[in-house]
């Protein structure tokens, strides 16, 4: 087991973004995330990651967890270099203080995403998949034995899709754990071995075919639509 | 007589282009920072927000500096922290919260002052003067600036990595905002620090203007800083002069000279100037 989820509610103002959620993943698990928008696929990418406090369940995981979090929240006009940028993925190994022994990895990483050559550029003058490609140099530099993508192919064109793809196919050769969240059916099929159908509950969890299955996505459409504005406090919470 | 000869004949002048040669090289970087985080406007919310702890350190302790600057500490780290608390207690915007609080901190430090000051006392306050950087305000802005320098040698990385991407910086464990209230409180210090140079109205314009002039000279945070450091030490030094030769107050004529600074800038300047932008020039062939 490489990440656990048991009983996970993670909540904004007390509305349950994700709803006593349990699952595991085995070490070099590969499982794509999947449903409607709403349904708190980024919320559990997040409290896995740190980034939320749930408000109820306990999330383990072995080792470092790495995101790759959407680039709507960063500031793409910040005036950093590429290199700079990409090496803040050395954070866990100098922190905010210690001493930088990149020995080139930086510009390995940046050769390995296909960005020979933009060391020294500014990430402003980035077009949204060359910065996506950035991202994942970053997220090569962490070096984290848990990944996690949120929408790490969108907007992106079919090249740069696939060039990013095969680098997580070969994270995962390496024996790195996956967990990304994907829009794209076909890619999940493909790809994913294992599937979490996600509408704020777990619909289904498990290998990707039976999870997708058209009676499990007809639920996780009603499940994440509905909305009461009169909820009582859950009868489950601890 | 050059301009300049005044720094050599008058103590007092010399004095105070050493007191803002030690702001030039504190206030500004802390500007980019702010600028940075899109928040130019905080550092002015907090620049009127201490008036009011001016003014009860002017009527407790009168034109006495460490009354003046403790109250000015106190009454700016509580619009600060007042803010953010207001924010997070009642669900609302920050900058919403900080808006209200300055505009009553502002208007309550105006009305203590005319309560019990004199119009000079006020015009002091508000505009500073060279006459009143005396050996203690000499010292409070060079200890300000060494602080401030020694906590952005230490804050560097954090800083910027919190403002370029919040979410991996907590996902690292950088703690956001504990650097940012440490920024705030900085920001703060070095206000109450400018007053007696610039007076507390216009404390903020040596942080911010040469902060964001910066950004037309440079696109690296390091360059942006060290031009906004170069632009603040020129503005002190022409400003000063202009105070001086037109008798005019410091605060104003220092600022004037950092906003003719910025306007060249942004009409020359090579990074994203309006002569850059629009002159029409062949595009390059890759």
């Amino acid at each position: 087991m490489s990440l656990a989820v048991r009983n996970l509610t993670v909540s904004h103002d007390r509305r349950p973004a994700v709803h006593h959620l349990s699952f595991t993943l085995r070490r070099g698990g590969l499982m794509a995330v999947v449903g409607p928008n709403g349904a708190g696929k980024s919320s559990l990418l997040r409290a896995i990651a740190g980034l939320h406090s749930p408000a109820e369940g306990e999330i383990v995981a072995e080792g470092r967890v790495a995101l790759l979090p959407q680039q709507a929240g960063l500031d793409r006009s910040f005036p950093l270099s590429c290199r700079e940028a990409v090496m803040l993925g050395l954070w866990a190994e100098c922190g905010g203080f210690g001493r930088i022994a990149e020995d080139g990895r930086v510009l390995r990483a940046l050769e390995a995403v296909g960005l020979s050559g933009f060391a020294g550029r500014p990430v402003g003058s980035l077009s949204t998949g060359q910065f996506q490609r950035l991202l994942f140099a970053r997220l090569l530099l962490q070096d984290a034995p848990v990944i996690l993508l949120d929408e790490p192919f969108n907007a992106l064109d079919a090249r740069t899709a696939a060039d990013l793809l095969a680098l997580v196919r070969r994270w995962n050769g390496e024996g790195r754990t996956i967990l990304a969240v994907l829009h794209d059916l076909d890619l999940v099929r493909d790809e994913f071995p294992e599937t979490l159908l996600l509408a704020r509950e777990a619909v289904a969890v498990g290998p990707t075919e039976e999870a997708l299955s058209p009676a499990n996505r007809l639920r996780a459409r009603r499940m994440a639509e509905g909305w009461d504005p009169h909820a009582e406090p859950c009868a489950r919470a601890a | 007589m050059t301009p300049f000869d005044p720094f050599i004949e008058f103590g007092f002048l010399r004095r105070a282009l050493l007191g803002c040669v030690a702001l030039s090289l504190s206030a500004p970087p802390l500007g980019v920072f702010l600028v940075l985080r899109r928040m130019s406007l905080a550092g002015d919310a907090l620049s009127h927000g201490m008036l009011p702890g001016v003014a009860l350190g002017f009527v407790v302790f009168g034109l006495w500096l460490p009354g003046l600057a403790l109250g000015g500490m106190l009454a700016g780290l509580l619009i600060a922290l007042g803010a953010g608390a207001l924010a997070r207690g009642t669900g609302g915007r920050e900058d919403a919260s900080l808006a209200a609080l300055y505009l009553t901190a502002l208007a309550a430090g105006v009305a203590i002052i005319s309560w019990r000051g004199s119009a000079v006392e006020l015009t002091q306050i508000l505009f500073g003067s060279v006459l009143g950087v005396d050996d203690p305000a000499l010292l409070l802005m060079a200890g300000c600036a060494s602080l401030t320098l020694a906590f952005l040698a230490f804050a560097w990385r954090p800083l910027i990595l919190e403002c370029f991407d919040p979410a991996f910086a907590r996902a690292v464990g950088v703690r956001g905002s504990a650097w940012h209230l440490s920024l705030l409180g900085l920001v703060v210090l070095n206000l109450v620090a400018a007053v007696q140079a610039v007076g507390s109205l216009m404390a903020v314009g040596l942080m911010m203007l040469p902060a964001i002039a910066s950004r037309h000279w440079s696109r690296s945070v390091g360059g942006m800083v060290a031009v906004a450091c170069g632009i603040a030490l020129s503005a002190s030094l022409l400003g000063l002069g202009a105070s001086f030769h037109l008798d005019v107050p410091s605060g104003p004529s220092i600022l004037l000279s950092a906003a003719a600074i910025w306007a060249i800038s942004v009409v020359a300047g090579p990074v994203d100037g309006l002569l850059a932008r629009h002159w029409p020039r062949r595009h390059l062939s890759g």
